[in-house]
């Protein structure tokens, strides 16, 4: 329960960071709670934000178990609102506002700017992500599968995720 | 998800759509207790098709603005079509309904991950799926390169910030203040004749 507050902390202040998706926070989420407060490890951490690609709904859910494991459900109550909620109350703001900043020509240079950064923050994302999810070739070549696949043909990413699973029971359960 | 936007003769006035916050609450619930991979495509379709709630361009606006600001696309889109509809209930019952199927699956999974995340069966299989992922995440990457990169300064910015992020370790915060501050800079607004560009 003392982690309540570090919680809270942690998810509002990460989830400013996902500026063009989730993965842009993952370099901050990754520090913040292996590093820093040692709530669980990168494959933990690397494992949740996986296994979360399979459930329904917004991407981030796994930051829901994050909560629970530290402090239980009050924990997984804390992190959604924390992560969920000053960014959405930013949202309605400037949502309400945005019209009346169509003349604004300064708007158009902030989204212009913005876009590149945001892939830019989403690949460093990955790549802290991969250096703990890719660790041999086999891994490599699983990764290096999904991608192609995703970019050839219009299937479901989720069924590639389950298919990732297949693979690895097939190719390290012997292991 | 097909646009097969049917020949329907528009409303003669355009008369805002309107939907209760219950119901906005139970379509949003639905939505994310089924969409699957990627979500954006299914709101798109529960939101625009089925339920009308929103045009496309209305559609494709609460898009452009969701990814500028930071929070989730899907949220975003939640909060801001929420409101259109019925203000802060509203947003709140398109949050709640959208986040609360995938909150619940993944709440349970923590705890089947908790124990039995150590058996082999499951390291073997959480290999696979974080590899898989790991490729997912840079497809989705890749597509959106290919959709909003348009210049060489564009990819000049885009590796900038990776270095800055990955090699010099800068926090995240300062790499996009930092950084998206010299973008913005770059894209400033120009006089008239703005449309060179790069």
């Amino acid at each position: 329960m003392k982690q309540l507050p570090a919680l809270a902390r942690v998810f509002a202040y990460v989830s400013f960071l996902t500026v063009g998706g989730g993965m842009a926070a993952f370099p901050e989420l990754k520090t913040l709670t292996v590093d820093v407060h040692q709530w669980l490890t990168i494959q933990q951490l690397i494992h949740l934000y996986s296994v979360g690609q399979l459930a329904p709904g917004p991407k981030m859910m796994m930051i829901v178990p994050i909560g629970a494991w530290v402090a239980g459900v009050a924990g997984a109550v804390v992190v959604l609102l924390a992560f969920y909620g000053p960014t959405a109350l930013l949202t309605l703001i400037v949502g309400r506002v945005w019209n009346r900043l169509a003349e604004w020509p300064w708007r158009t240079s902030i989204q212009k700017g913005l876009a590149p950064v945001s892939i830019g923050l989403l690949l460093a994302g990955s790549l802290t992500m991969a250096k703990g999810a890719v660790t041999n070739w086999m891994t490599a070549l699983i990764a290096l599968a999904a991608l192609v696949i995703l970019l050839r043909r219009p299937v479901n990413p989720a069924i590639l995720v389950l298919g990732g699973a297949v693979v690895g029971v097939l190719l390290f359960r012997i292991s | 998800m097909a646009s097969t936007a049917i020949d329907s003769e528009a409303p003669s006035k355009r008369t805002a759509p309107t939907a209760s916050v219950m119901e906005i609450f139970n379509g949003f619930l639905l939505i994310g207790a089924t969409s699957f991979g990627n979500i954006v495509p299914y709101l798109r379709d529960g939101l625009v098709t089925k339920r009308g709630w929103i045009d496309d361009n209305g559609f494709i606006e609460l898009m452009s603005i969701s990814e500028t600001l930071p929070g989730l696309n899907a949220t975003n889109i939640a909060v801001l079509l929420g409101d259109r509809l019925q203000g802060v209930a509203g947003s709140i019952a398109a949050l709640v309904g959208v986040c609360l199927p995938g909150a619940v699956v993944m709440y349970l999974a923590g705890i089947a991950y908790h124990i039995h995340g150590d058996r082999p069966f499951v390291t073997a299989m959480l290999k696979g799926v974080a590899a898989a992922s790991t490729g997912l995440v840079l497809a989705t990457i890749v597509q959106l390169g290919q959709k909003s990169l348009t210049g060489i300064a564009d990819f000049v910015l885009v590796v900038v910030t990776v270095v800055a992020v990955n090699r010099l370790h800068l926090s995240v915060p300062y790499a996009l203040l930092g950084v998206g501050s010299v973008a913005i800079l770059w894209y400033r607004p120009r006089n008239e004749t703005s449309t060179r560009r790069s």
